[in-house]
């Protein structure tokens, strides 16, 4: 490797840059064969511009699975096609927040923003720098980023509990869907499913804003026991007893904690940790109500109950196993 | 090493009209292989490498490196290769230091295990890819993420997009850009989990 020329340091930042340009200007719709071999020319120059450019068109080439997010929005809205997808616009409000807090590109880069994700049945504890902890549910995507004046947290899909070491000169913030939850010292916990939201506080005192962005439509200050149920566009809080939001916790000890819960919520809540998805599949069943404690995995133990104690019909159909009368 | 800027390399031109073939085949192999590898590529160096502002400097030489030896023959194994690649640069640097850092010398004897694990799983890259974009487009500055989107997902040209805009078609040329560098950072470089190191 020794005949590899030497390239100035700053040089391949530049390389960087014009790969950018011909990308932009090969990929601009106006483009014939005189510029091609002119971008030939330039690619055959050196093995700097091709690892550059080439990346760029990998990057690109994956990037046409965004098309899919089109193909949803209109099957989910037909009549009025949105150019933005629903998804998109979504990502957009959250984007507003990221780029007031990071002034540029070049910390995207860095390690600055982490994602952290579970899969189907996971639990983990994401230890942060300042002491404070965030524990993902089943199924959830984070993104976080500690800065010197502010930490920000995305919830960007499924259930996660906060305790956060509250630090005034460093206010910490959780983004899910449209809403902004604040941490005036704290312990809570944020389920955001497709843009709703539910925040439920244990300790503490918190703010659940809004509208994300810079100018939050409303705020409301949280004390310990409220649930809020926020969706984009209207929020409601109750009071829930410290038993009923421990036993909403109890996935962080591998539990699901049922008391007077409906067969279909109680299916429901187990599907969340498991591929093997458990179907209610006749509505005059479907609310019957049950108690009891189930480690999250304990599918077969679930449907076993519902047949021994209740006669119903269990059958298993490859990843589905149906409950009937 | 020969001091010679690698854009004036006269042989380039002749290189690319002479094996077009192979060309598009080592760019196949790059993109397919060695691009999907980049999160532990830059994990890696992050690592091990002090200077960590010049880190996409180091990576880009590292493919200039890999490139230069797929024009023999491209390797076999895309992972190892790519990391015993990435290890002589970082020994070389490093021979240049004054000062070497004894874990960085721990971690390269480490780097023999790692470089033997099996390749990247595709399956995991793919699941995770659109998440990524959408990351991804999240980070964009408005008017850049909205050029990408009007680009990439709803295929429209540079004049449409300008016109949709209403800003000129360098601007959205310059939107595309800017846009394009981020989508590959996220897609290619972002290390999903650093505790993985995946």
């Amino acid at each position: 490797m020794s005949q590899m020329p030497d390239i100035a340091p700053s040089r391949r930042n530049e390389i960087r840059a014009e790969a950018a340009d011909w990308f932009a200007r090969a990929h601009s719709g106006d483009w014939n064969s005189a510029d091609q071999e002119r971008l030939d020319a330039w690619l055959g120059q050196s093995l700097s511009h091709e690892a550059a450019y080439w990346r760029l068109e990998g990057a690109w080439m994956e990037a046409a699975r965004l098309t899919v997010l089109r193909a949803q929005a209109d099957a989910q809205n037909p009549a009025a096609r949105r150019i933005i997808p629903a998804p998109v616009k979504f990502a957009m409000a959250l984007a507003l927040a990221a780029v007031i807090g990071i002034s540029g590109y070049s910390h995207l880069s860095g390690p600055a923003m982490q994602r952290f994700t579970t899969p189907v049945g996971g639990h983990r504890t994401l230890a942060l720098s300042d002491g404070s902890q965030i524990e993902l549910d089943t199924d959830t995507v984070v993104r976080v980023a500690i800065n010197a004046d502010k930490r920000t947290v995305w919830l960007d899909r499924g259930e996660a509990f906060f305790r956060i070491n509250h630090d005034a000169k460093r206010p910490f913030a959780v983004m899910a869907g449209d809403h902004r939850i604040i941490d005036l010292g704290t312990k809570f916990l944020v389920k955001q499913n497709a843009g709703n939201v539910e925040v439920a506080l244990l300790e503490g005192r918190a703010r659940i804003e809004v509208g994300g962005g810079l100018l939050p439509t409303r705020s409301i200050e949280l004390s310990p026991g409220d649930v809020a149920m926020a969706s984009p566009d209207s929020m409601a809080v109750t009071k829930k007893p410290a038993k009923v939001l421990t036993n909403e916790l109890g996935w962080r000890h591998g539990v699901l904690v049922f008391e007077g819960t409906s067969l279909a919520d109680a299916a429901a809540e187990m599907n969340r940790y498991n591929t093997q998805q458990i179907i209610v599949a006749d509505a005059s069943i479907a609310r019957r109500a049950i108690d009891g404690t189930f480690p999250v995995h304990a599918v077969p133990q679930f449907t076993e109950m519902a047949q021994a104690i209740f006669g119903f019909r269990v059958e298993k159909q490859g990843n589905r196993t149906l409950i009937s009368r | 090493m020969a001091k010679q800027t690698s854009d004036t390399n006269p042989e380039g031109a002749a290189r690319l009209a002479g094996k077009a073939g192979p060309r598009a085949e080592i760019r196949a192999w790059f993109i397919r292989e060695v691009l999907p590898l980049e999160a532990s590529l830059t994990h890696f160096l992050y690592k091990n490498w002090r200077n960590k502002s010049d880190i996409e400097d180091f990576r880009q030489e590292v493919y200039e490196n890999v490139l230069l030896a797929a024009e023999t023959k491209i390797p076999e194994r895309a992972k190892p290769f790519l990391f015993v690649t990435a290890r002589n640069l970082l020994i070389n640097r490093l021979q240049k230091e004054s000062i070497v850092a004894m874990e960085v010398v721990a971690d390269l004897d480490a780097l023999g295990a790692a470089a033997d694990e099996p390749g990247p799983d595709r399956s995991v890259f793919a699941r995770d890819m659109l998440r990524r974009l959408q990351a991804a487009l999240d980070s964009l500055p408005p008017k850049c993420r909205e050029a990408v989107i009007l680009k990439r997902i709803e295929g429209l040209s540079q004049r449409e997009i300008a016109q949709r805009m209403g800003i000129t078609e360098q601007s959205v040329a310059n939107h595309v850009a800017r846009g394009i560098g981020v989508l590959a950072e996220m897609v290619y470089g972002q290390t999903a989990d650093p505790r993985s190191g995946a």
